[in-house]
């Protein structure tokens, strides 16, 4: 594979925690090409031939395997939009770790749009992980727009951790999921905007068969003169449970509209959305105070908290 | 050694200042646990935030081991040697158990062994909490517990509880008797205060302070205070029990 810049390793390490090549099957692409690629005997990586992108497709019954599709943009002016497939197998168990990160130098703006399917097949469990990064200093913008779009058949089950924390400037983020009968999908999103950013994050979920479920929470935090928005319509059309929670902190002139959104489509869909946007309580910053911390240690430390 | 020098607060009641305190001077010595009692609304809960810099007096000075801290923060204060356990403790969405103690340790390498000996002082099953989240999943009693339990571990050269018997239950409460006794024998240099009305933590005092009306009622031993607050109304300023049948049902 070929050798890494630093300014790529940092991102690698801050995106997919990698800080050498991982074990499994892998692609990393790197300012629009791919850069290394490793299948297994399980999990097989090829190039789309149409568009930009891969497919990943995961054999039934795989177990205790990872993917790493990790991205990085360390150039100016990069703009791509690239799209992943993955198939998983009936009854596989596998962590599939994506990311992207931008380093951005120049002037010229930089985006990455990863549009991002998954199939997931009967019985099978996915842990997907993605988080999303951006530094440089120059005044091009960062910027990630992520699709991700999810298709889970009977009794499947997907956890997704989606996390952006620091130095993307522009995202709107749209997921979509089709759950069957007990399908089960547990979303996690943690988000901070600072500086003028701005973050819009969507979820349509149907619970479309018995007994299928969904929670989904995002915890955000909008510093300084960022702008977030949260949307999420769950739509029960079977006998389900769906569950989502917003919990924000504003800071600054920090700005957040959380739009929960529930649609009873069957009289046995049970659905709850929790919304909630506040500054930090005034007695959380005391308390760490009374320990010794300043003002300031102490909203750090209720942040760290928050996103953890 | 704390002084408090001629400290007065006022806050809003309906719309007009009411004294809340009026000018108490009080000296609380090293190596001593000091017990503040007095009826509700008294002002006691008042004077251990003004120790900790939680409130500032309208008025007076405090001088901490020689230092005047009257306008200092709560953070220099808690530097200086002074910790605050608050009577009803606060929730933090994602902050472990673990969090807190390490925070009140001040150190980044805290082992989970030297956490747990803290929540065992308390009793709690150091195992079962020191990985949980102080939210809204803690009862009152376990958060309260949690809360003495960060206190110890700042070991604090002056630490000071405001009523850390509310919200612990009757099976806790030797419990939490243990904890003050342990604290007092290991209190060389150091200083206990705690705000309370219970009898038997004001029987475990060296000095005991009743605060009433905002002024300081009277200082003495346990064996003078506690037969002066026994059948009046100074230490639970409960209602008569009588009183709720008074004027027969129809009323």
């Amino acid at each position: 594979m070929k050798e890494l810049d630093e300014t790529s390793k940092m991102i690698l390490a801050e995106v997919a925690d990698l800080h050498k090549i991982p074990v499994g099957a892998f692609n990393i692409r790197e300012n629009g090409e791919s850069v290394g690629r490793n299948s297994t005997a399980n999990i097989e990586i090829v190039s789309k031939t149409d568009k930009s992108g891969i497919d990943i497709k995961i054999k039934p019954g795989t177990k205790n395997e990872s993917v790493h599709i990790p991205v990085v943009i360390s150039k100016t002016g990069v703009n791509e939009a690239v799209y992943n497939d993955f198939y998983i197998g009936e009854d596989a168990d596998v962590l599939i770790v994506a990311g992207c990160g931008i380093d951005n130098c120049g002037s010229a703006d930089s985006e990455h749009d990863g549009i991002h399917r998954f199939f997931i097949g009967k019985g099978a469990h996915i842990k997907y992980v993605e988080k999303h990064y951006g530094s440089g200093k120059g005044t091009g913008k960062r910027i990630l727009n992520p699709v991700t779009e999810v298709y889970m058949e009977e009794n499947s089950s997907c956890e997704m951790e989606m996390v952006q924390i620091k130095g993307v400037d522009d995202t709107t983020r749209v997921t979509k999921a089709e759950l069957k009968e007990g399908a089960k999908l547990l979303v996690s999103e943690r988000l901070m905007t600072h500086d003028d950013q701005r973050a819009i994050s969507k979820y349509d979920v149907d619970l479309n068969g018995e007994g299928s479920s969904a929670d989904v929470v995002s915890r955000a935090v909008a510093r300084d003169r960022s702008y977030q928005e949260f949307e999420a319509t769950i739509s029960g059309n079977a006998p389900c449970h769906g569950h989502s929670e917003c919990d924000s902190l504003i800071m600054d002139q920090g700005v957040v509209l959380a739009v929960p959104a529930l649609k009873a489509n069957n009289v046995d869909a049970e659905l709850v959305h929790e919304a909630a946007i506040g500054k930090i309580a005034g007695e959380q910053i005391m308390k760490l105070m009374t320990l010794g911390l300043t003002e300031q240690e102490a909203e750090e430390e209720i942040i760290n908290g928050f996103l953890k | 050694m704390l002084e408090l020098k001629n400290i007065t607060y006022n806050a809003p009641e309906e719309g007009i200042d009411k004294a809340i305190l009026d000018d108490v001077s009080l000296t609380i010595p090293n190596g001593k646990l000091t017990v503040i009692t007095g009826p509700n609304g008294g002002g006691k809960s008042t004077l251990a935030k003004i120790i900790a810099g939680v409130i500032r007096p309208d008025s007076g000075k405090i001088i901490f081991n020689g230092t005047d801290i009257t306008d200092m923060s709560v953070t220099d204060r808690a530097r200086m040697g002074i910790g605050f356990a608050f009577q009803q403790p606060v929730r933090f969405k994602g902050i472990k158990v673990f969090d807190l103690i390490r925070l009140a340790r001040r150190t980044e390498n805290l082992t989970t062994g030297d956490a747990c000996k803290y929540l065992a002082a308390v009793g709690l099953c150091a195992k079962d909490y020191i990985n949980r989240e102080v939210n809204a999943s803690l009862s009152g009693g376990e958060l309260k517990r949690i809360e003495i339990a960060t206190v110890l571990a700042k070991n604090s050269e002056m630490s000071v509880f405001d009523e850390p018997e509310a919200g612990i239950d009757l099976w806790s409460f030797q419990n939490l008797i243990e904890v003050f006794n342990a604290m007092r024998e290991n209190i060389e240099g150091s200083s206990i205060v705690i705000i309370s009305h219970q009898e038997r933590i004001l029987r475990i005092a060296d000095e005991i302070v009743l605060i009433k009306g905002g002024k300081l009622s009277a200082r003495g031993s346990a064996d003078e205070i506690i037969p002066m607050l026994m059948g009046t109304d100074s230490v639970t300023n409960t209602c008569n029990i009588a009183d709720i049948w008074k004027g027969g049902a129809k009323s």
